[in-house]
C-alpha cells in the first residue's frame, strides 16, 4: 500500500518516524520545513518531541558546529538550514570539521549529522536565494550528498540519513518539488545510498539527472517519445556514495549521454559526472557528453534574465537532440 | 596554593606537569636534532601546564575535552599516553590517530578527547555539541573546551557561548590567555577586557591564575560540580605566562632543557630567559611550593622528575622507532560507512 503526500511532507514523516524510533535524533532549526508544505504534520512532531527540538539563534556557524559535535558524541542531529546558501556561513564547520572527524581520528569517530537545505532557482530568490551548492560539498570527502528528486526518495532517503548512516550527509530538495506530490509506500520505507533508480527506460540516449532535474529530464524523454526518441532517464539518488554501476549499465546500452544538474556547470555535478562516464565508457560513447547545467555567472533576478539560466527540460530535450545527430 | 587533596595527588599533579614538560622538550628535540623529522610547523604546551593538569584534574574519564592547535598537554593532561601523542606528532602509525592528523589533530576518543579542531575556535561549536549531546542524552559528562586567547577574534566563539547560554549547556569555556592572539604577540582587542564579551552574554566568569594549579584545580572543582548540578555554562580565564621559546612557528628550547633545581636556583639559567624561569614557570613554582610544604621535601620532588624523564625518554624513543603508515592506508578512512 502506498499513500499520496508532498515531498515536503514525506520529509516532516521520516523525521517524525525517526524521533520516535531512536531517542539520539534531534532537529536543530526547523523554521521552512515549519512553514513549507509539511507544516502541518510538523506541527504534530513538535507537540510530541519538543524536548529534541532546538530552535537556533541565527548563527548557522555556530549551531552547524554544533550539530557536528553534538553527532560526534553520540546523537543524530538533522539540522534544517533552511536555503542552501545559508549554509556557506557554516562551511568551516560543515566541510572542516564534520567531514573530516572519522579521517582525522583514523576511524575512531565519526559524525552522523545530517544537513538539510533547500537548493536551487526558485523563482524570484535573486541570487543569494537561489544557490546551488552541491558541487561544493561533492567536492569535500567525508560528506555524502543526497538529492531526493520523489517523495518517496524523499522519506526513504532521510530515514536511511538518520537512522542508518554513520558519516555526515548533505541533504539537498529544491525548493520547487517541496509542494510537488507523489506515491510513498506505507511502512518504514528506505532508500539506501548509492543506489541510483531508473526513471524511466529507454534505448536511445541516457540522461543522468538529479533533484529537480529528474522531473524536468522525464518531460524531456516524453517531447522526445512523440519524435520516436527513447530516452533513458537515470536518477543517482546520491552523489555520494555514486552508484557507477547504473549509470554506467545504461551508458553501454544507448552509447549517448546528456548529465544535467541545476549547479553551475564549472567543476559541476554534471561536469565530474561527465568526466566520470568518458573515463570509464569512452569506447561505448557514440557522440560526445552534453551538460545541460547553469552558466557560469551569479544567479539574476529579472524573470527572463532567470529563465535564460534555468537548465529546463526545453534544454535537455535539445542537448539529447544533438548527442542523436 | 597546593591544590586540596591528598599529598600523593599533589604529587600526581606535579608528575603530569612535567611529563608534558619533558614530552614537549622531546618534540622540540625532534625537530632540532633529527632532520627532517618535523617537516612543518608546530605549537607547543610549554609554560601552560598548570591550566591543562588543573583542569582535567578536576574531570572524570567520560567528560568531555576539546582542544587547539597546542593539543599535546591537553591529551597527556587528560590522562593520554605520551607515547601514542609523540608518535602522533611525527605521523607514525602507533599515534592515537594511526598517523592520519599529525601534531595540529592529537586527539584520543578513547579518553572522550573526540576530534581536535587546529582552527583557531574551530572547538569551541564542537564542544557546545558534546555539551548538547550529554544533554539530551541525560547523561552525566562535563564539556571543557580549551582555546586561546586568539579565538575570542573569531566568529564561531562568540556564536558558541551564545548559544550555550541560552541552551544551559553543560559545559565551560576555558580561554587560556597566553596573550599571543593568533601567533600575533600584544595585539588588540577591541573589548580590552577579554571576559567582558562573555559577560555580555550572562555567562558566569571566572579569572584564574593559569600559572597557579591549585587555584585552577579548586576553581573547576567548583564549576564542574555546578555544571553537574545544572548551573552550566561558565567561562574561565586562565592567565598564563607566554614562555619565551614559543616566539615564532618553530619553537625552540631557549634555555635547554628545564632543570627541576632551577626552582630553587634560576642562576644556570641563559640571563635573556631567565625571569621567566624564575619568575614564570608554573612547574618549577609548584615544585618549590611542595617541596616547603610540611611532610614533603626536594628530594621528593626531584625523584618525581626522574622518573618522568625516565617515563618521557622511553615515549620518546617509542615514537621514533615505531613504523609510519603504509602508503596504501591514505585513502582509507573517508567514510564510515565503506566499513574501513
Amino acid at each position: 500500500m502506498s499513500r499520496e503526500m508532498t515531498l515536503g511532507e514525506a520529509l516532516v514523516e521520516a523525521l517524525s518516524e525517526a524521533m520516535e524510533q531512536d531517542r539520539r535524533v534531534v532537529l536543530i532549526g526547523g523554521g521552512l520545513v515549519s512553514s513549507g508544505p509539511g507544516a502541518q504534520r510538523f506541527r504534530a512532531v513538535r507537540e510530541r518531541h519538543g524536548n529534541r527540538i532546538k530552535s537556533p539563534p541565527i548563527a548557522e556557524l555556530g549551531y552547524c558546529g554544533i550539530a557536528a559535535g553534538a553527532a560526534m558524541a553520540g546523537l543524530r542531529p538533522l539540522v534544517d538550514i533552511g536555503t542552501a546558501t545559508f549554509s556557506y556561513e557554516a562551511i568551516p564547520q560543515i566541510n572542516n570539521e564534520a567531514a573530516i572527524a572519522y579521517s582525522n581520528s583514523g576511524g575512531q569517530t565519526n559524525a552522523p549529522v545530517t544537513y538539510f537545505m533547500r537548493y536551487g532557482i526558485r523563482g524570484g530568490g535573486g541570487v543569494q536565494h537561489s544557490g546551488s551548492p552541491q558541487p561544493w560539498y561533492w567536492n569535500t570527502p567525508g560528506l555524502q550528498v543526497a538529492m531526493p528528486a520523489t517523495p518517496a526518495d524523499a522519506k526513504g532517503l532521510l530515514r536511511t540519513a538518520l537512522l542508518k548512516s554513520q558519516d555526515p550527509t548533505i541533504f539537498m530538495a529544491h525548493e520547487r518539488l517541496l509542494g510537488e506530490r507523489g506515491t510513498v509506500p506505507d511502512g518504514e520505507h528506505e532508500t539506501g545510498f548509492g543506489k541510483a533508480a531508473v526513471a524511466r527506460e529507454g534505448g536511445d540516449v541516457t540522461i543522468v539527472a538529479t533533484g529537480v532535474q529528474v522531473p524536468r529530464a522525464m518531460a524531456a524523454a516524453e517531447a522526445l517519445a512523440k519524435d520516436g526518441i527513447s530516452a533513458e532517464v537515470v536518477d543517482p539518488r546520491t552523489l555520494e556514495p555514486l552508484d557507477t554501476d547504473t549509470l554506467l549499465a545504461s551508458v553501454r546500452k544507448t552509447g549517448r549521454l546528456v548529465v544535467t544538474d541545476e549547479s553551475h556547470d564549472n567543476c559541476g555535478v554534471a561536469a565530474n559526472l561527465a568526466a566520470l562516464m568518458a573515463d570509464l565508457a569512452f569506447d561505448s560513447l557514440k557522440a560526445p557528453i552534453k551538460r545541460v547545467a547553469i552558466p557560469h555567472v551569479p544567479i539574476p533576478f529579472a524573470v527572463p534574465l532567470e529563465d535564460y539560466v534555468t537548465p529546463t527540460a526545453g534544454r535537455i530535450e535539445e542537448a539529447a537532440r544533438s548527442v542523436l545527430e | 596554593m597546593l591544590p586540596d587533596m591528598p599529598r600523593d595527588q599533589q604529587l600526581d599533579l606535579l608528575r603530569k606537569m612535567l611529563m608534558i614538560r619533558r614530552a614537549e622538550e622531546h618534540v622540540v628535540r625532534f625537530n632540532e636534532e633529527h632532520e627532517g623529522l618535523i617537516r612543518g610547523h608546530f605549537h607547543i604546551y610549554i609554560g601552560q601546564e598548570a591550566t591543562g593538569v588543573g583542569v582535567c584534574a578536576a574531570l572524570a574519564r567520560e567528560d568531555y575535552v576539546f582542544s587547539t592547535h597546542r593539543n599535546h598537554g591537553h591529551v597527556i593532561a587528560k590522562g593520554g599516553d605520551p607515547g601514542k601523542v609523540l608518535a602522533e606528532v611525527i605521523g607514525r602509525e602507533t599515534g592515537y590517530c594511526l598517523g592520519r592528523g599529525g601534531t595540529f589533530h592529537v586527539a584520543a576518543p578513547d579518553l572522550n578527547i573526540l576530534h581536535t579542531s587546529a582552527i583557531v575556535g574551530g572547538s569551541t561549536a564542537l564542544a557546545s555539541g558534546a555539551a548538547l549531546a550529554a544533554q539530551v542524552l541525560e547523561s552525566d559528562a562535563v564539556t571543557v573546551v580549551f582555546f586561546g586567547d586568539g579565538a575570542m577574534d573569531e566568529g564561531v566563539a562568540y556564536e558558541s557561548m551564545n548559544i550555550a547560554r541560552l541552551w544551559n549547556l553543560p559545559l565551560i569555556f576555558v580561554m587560556e590567555n597566553n596573550y599571543r592572539r593568533a601567533g600575533r604577540v600584544n595585539t588588540d582587542h577591541a573589548a580590552d577586557d577579554l571576559p567582558n564579551i562573555p559577560r555580555a552574554l550572562n555567562l558566569e566568569t571566572v579569572t584564574v591564575d593559569g600559572d597557579d594549579v591549585g587555584q585552577v584545580h579548586g576553581t573547576l572543582k567548583e564549576l564542574v560540580r555546578r555544571v553537574r548540578a545544572g548551573e552550566g555554562p561558565f567561562f574561565v580565564e586562565a592567565r598564563t605566562h607566554p614562555w619565551p621559546g614559543n616566539d615564532g612557528a618553530h619553537p625552540e628550547l631557549v634555555a635547554g632543557l628545564t632543570d627541576i633545581n632551577w626552582a630553587w636556583d634560576a642562576s644556570p639559567v641563559p640571563e635573556n630567559v631567565r625571569s621567566w624561569y624564575a619568575e614564570g614557570d608554573c612547574i618549577l613554582a609548584y615544585a618549590r611550593e611542595l617541596a616547603d610544604s610540611e611532610g614533603c621535601d626536594r628530594d621528593t620532588v626531584v625523584r618525581v622528575d626522574e622518573e618522568v624523564r625516565r617515563e618521557a625518554d622511553a615515549a620518546a624513543q617509542f615514537a621514533l622507532t615505531s613504523p609510519l603508515p603504509p602508503p596504501e592506508a591514505a585513502v582509507r578512512y573517508a567514510y564510515a560507512g565503506r566499513g574501513d
